[in-house]
């Protein structure tokens, strides 16, 4: 007798159990609502607009905040996160929710997550998807759904070409990045000969095949390495052999910083080159010192030299600058909350508000073509030195 | 282009090729000796090699207390401060492994096995609850809360149905063991410092190299792998062909009936045998962590998968085997990337795998652990 209650407690104490945990399975989206506005200043308030008043609606991140290049997601996060607290203290009647959506920048979860975005009826727009891939696996829902995007970050050439018309983008795409790259390998490190790797993901190899493209004679060695993997000695052994005068990767920072030390190690002495997906202290903590003197190109501007913004951004987040992407975000972000403050509150109202959108971004003037492409066409150079990266300037 | 260069690159990718394949035949014995016994495989040994790297890396920058840069620069050190350090990180690693190996036999496969170690059943129920915590919960707080909640009534459905001496189905193992593996990586994964994202181990080796082969440069690293592999796997052997202990594990591997008669302490056997296997793979993630300087959550998984190819390529359950096969595995990997391009690595070594296993479906040498006498 005894046995047979037991038996029952437990098996109610386990039913109890996967009931609450049924109960919790949302919390994979975290609602950040940045009530702030106890500390609205007069000054904000009268700088508001007009007594803009909404509720319950929120702008989305989409994009990679854990995982292999989660530092980039977590940069876009913050520019975001900037502008809809700004937003929220200025406007008390309207507070604005930001939602995350983790992707760890997975094209495999993108069209899952993407899906939970568009079934929250509260989201008016997608600060994201962040990285190429994800991008070509979610945009087709978000484009069928009807749910405006702006990517900050997602560079690939092609992600134009869909004719998705929520497609939208903050920064200039690879098909700038890349003959930029090739101009700076060949004019700037007057390389003769160029070894070009990729990591096989829609971002790294769309960019190094453009570069490759450009150069065209001038590459001497060619291959492409799993992301996953640990070891890229076949790689390394091509490169060092072909011995060029400089090699470039496409692809993200951890593995970056994977590449230069293996390649390092092998006595390769050649000039590295990456592009903005490199661009992270996530890669001079994975290479170390063998990521000194490497030339990382961005089409992304440095927030961190517009200082309204750069002060904005560290009286947020104490003791931090803007970091790769985060004004590409913060921009986004804006376009958005432009939409809602003009009263814009359904998502075919904050698409349409978008396609007339024309006003001065933090990094460059923000208004988008038929296509989703931002004017504007600006090319960045950096280099690592002394374990840091620092701008060096345009890329003519 | 691709023709002149792997000619050229030949040695090359040959050396690397059998430094990478030493770490796999390392990481192969595991699953190799773990099937010989109980035959079974153990999909969570690629977790004990994680175990192992990060061991490695405590060893090195919270007891020895190495930095990661020093002056801008590597923390290289040299002559017999290097010994040591390198002696102590090894040491490190194959104790952390083995004991997580051996751990991991008693939770995840003992309560399984009938024996009626309530130890064990505790520890799996609690393993149970976690991951079935971690497809609903997100917080490590939760899971943990699911997990305590959910220990008691699993421990004692497993102390019921699995009384002593009445084994459990063999897709349990199986379960047990993919249980075992995601309930381990995930858990370094969300209470690590760095979550998901990638680990650095201090680099006290220069990587200098020793002496030129056929116009190839020799590294000390290569070397070091390559050497110490070789001692490894010899010891093992050793110990298995001549101690009194190895012969019990190749009575079990015989005839676990026959060899409960005569007296040899079977669970005993199998806990050494795990040990074993655990040390090895300890052993694999030293080396692996000198060359690579890296560790992450997930990284044994591609590693394990590579491995447990390279043991059924050279015949599961044959100790030898594990050893030839890691090293084909490592340079047809290599020769295949250079002649094909790196993103067909993985489909060489699986290719690779199906065309051996045509012609001889039990690996290249094939045979048991049971008649692996010398």
């Amino acid at each position: 007798m005894k046995k047979s209650t037991l038996l029952r407690v437990s098996a109610i104490a386990v039913s109890l159990a996967f009931v609450t945990a049924a109960c919790g399975s949302d919390s994979d989206s975290s609602v950040t609502e940045d009530t702030v506005a106890s500390e609205v200043t007069e000054d904000t308030a009268a700088a508001a607009v007009d007594g803009v008043t909404c509720e319950g609606v929120s702008i989305a991140f989409f994009g990679a905040l854990s995982g292999d290049a989660g530092n980039l997601g977590k940069n876009i996060r913050a520019g975001a996160d900037l502008a809809v607290s700004e937003f929220n203290t200025a406007n008390p009647g309207c507070q604005v929710g930001l939602v995350d959506f983790d992707s760890q920048g997975d094209p495999a979860q993108a069209p899952a997550l993407a899906q939970k975005a568009i079934d929250d009826a509260g989201i008016l727009g997608i600060v994201g998807p962040a990285f190429s891939g994800e991008s070509k696996a979610a945009n087709p829902l978000f484009d069928a759904a009807g749910l405006a995007i702006i990517t900050p970050s997602a560079t690939n050439a092609d992600l134009n070409d869909n004719n998705w018309k929520v497609f939208h983008r903050a920064l200039a795409g690879d098909d700038k990045q890349g003959p930029a790259i090739a101009t700076y390998i060949q004019k700037t490190l007057a390389a003769a000969k160029v070894g070009v790797i990729d990591d096989a993901s829609e971002y790294g190899k769309g960019l190094a095949d453009i570069v490759k493209t450009t150069l065209g004679d001038a590459v001497v060695a060619s291959d492409s390495i799993d992301p996953k993997a640990a070891d890229f000695s076949a790689a390394v052994s091509k490169m060092k052999e072909a011995a060029p005068d400089a090699i470039f990767y496409g692809g993200y920072y951890a593995e970056a910083g994977k590449l230069a030390k293996q390649l390092r190690d092998a006595g390769v002495t050649a000039t590295l080159v990456f592009g903005d997906g490199v661009k992270d202290n996530g890669f001079i903590e994975a290479a170390g010192p063998a990521a000194d003197g490497s030339i990382i190109t961005c089409t992304c501007a440095d927030g961190a030299s517009n200082a309204e913004f750069a002060a904005a951004y560290t009286a947020k987040f104490p003791g931090e600058t803007p970091q790769t992407y985060g004004a590409e975000a913060y921009d986004a972000a804006k376009a958005f909350l432009a939409a809602i403050a003009a009263g814009k509150t359904d998502r075919a109202g904050v698409l349409e508000f978008l396609g007339t959108y024309d006003a001065a971004g933090v990094t460059k003037q923000i208004k988008w073509d038929e296509t989703g492409e931002v004017a504007g066409n600006a090319v960045y150079a950096y280099k690592v030195e002394a374990g840091a990266i620092a701008v060096i300037g345009l890329i003519e | 282009m691709r023709d002149w260069l792997i000619y050229r690159t030949f040695w090359d990718l040959t050396v690397t090729g059998v430094a990478l394949g030493s770490i796999y035949a390392l990481v192969a014995l595991g699953y190799t000796l773990v099937y010989g016994v109980l035959r079974l495989i153990n999909f969570a040994h690629s977790e004990i090699f994680m175990i192992g790297t990060f061991a490695s890396l405590i060893t090195a920058t919270n007891v020895l207390g190495l930095p990661m840069l020093e002056a801008g620069d590597y923390p290289y050190r040299t002559g017999f401060q290097l010994v040591l350090i390198l002696l102590a990180c090894l040491l490190g690693s194959m104790v952390l492994s083995g004991a997580g190996a051996v751990a991991l036999e008693r939770a995840a496969y003992r309560p399984l096995r009938g024996s009626g170690d309530q130890f064990g059943a505790i520890v799996l129920a609690f393993v149970t609850a976690f991951v079935v915590g971690l497809v609903f919960f997100d917080t490590p707080k939760s899971n943990l809360i699911f997990g305590i909640i959910g220990t008691g009534p699993i421990a004692w459905m497993y102390l019921n149905i699995f009384r002593r001496g009445r084994q459990a189905p063999r897709l349990a193992f199986l379960i047990s063991a993919i249980g075992a593996s995601t309930a381990i990586t995930e858990a370094v994964a969300i209470w690590g410092p760095r979550d998901r994202e990638q680990y650095q181990t201090p680099r006290v080796l220069e990587k200098k190299t020793l002496f030129q082969l056929f116009g190839t440069d020799i590294r000390i690293d290569y070397v070091i792998v390559i050497i110490g592999a070789l001692l490894m796997m010899t010891a093992l052997l050793l110990f298995v062909n001549r101690t009194r202990l190895g012969r019990g594990v190749r009575a079990v591997a015989q005839d676990v009936e026959t060899a409960k008669i005569l007296g040899v302490n079977v669970d005993f056997v199998i806990l050494i045998t795990f040990l074993l296997g655990g040390v090895m793979a300890g052993g694999a993630a030293m080396m692996f962590t000198l060359v690579y300087d890296q560790s992450k959550f997930n990284i044994g998984f591609l590693l394990g998968v590579k491995s447990f190819t390279a043991a059924v390529l050279g015949g599961i359950g044959n100790l030898k085997g594990a050893l030839l096969g890691g090293i084909v595995l490592g340079l047809a990997e290599n020769y295949g990337s250079a002649l094909f391009g790196g993103e067909w690595k993985d489909v060489i070594a699986f290719v690779l795998l199906l065309v051996v296993l045509m012609f001889r479906p039990t690996g290249l040498l094939g045979e048991s652990l049971a008649k692996a006498r010398v």
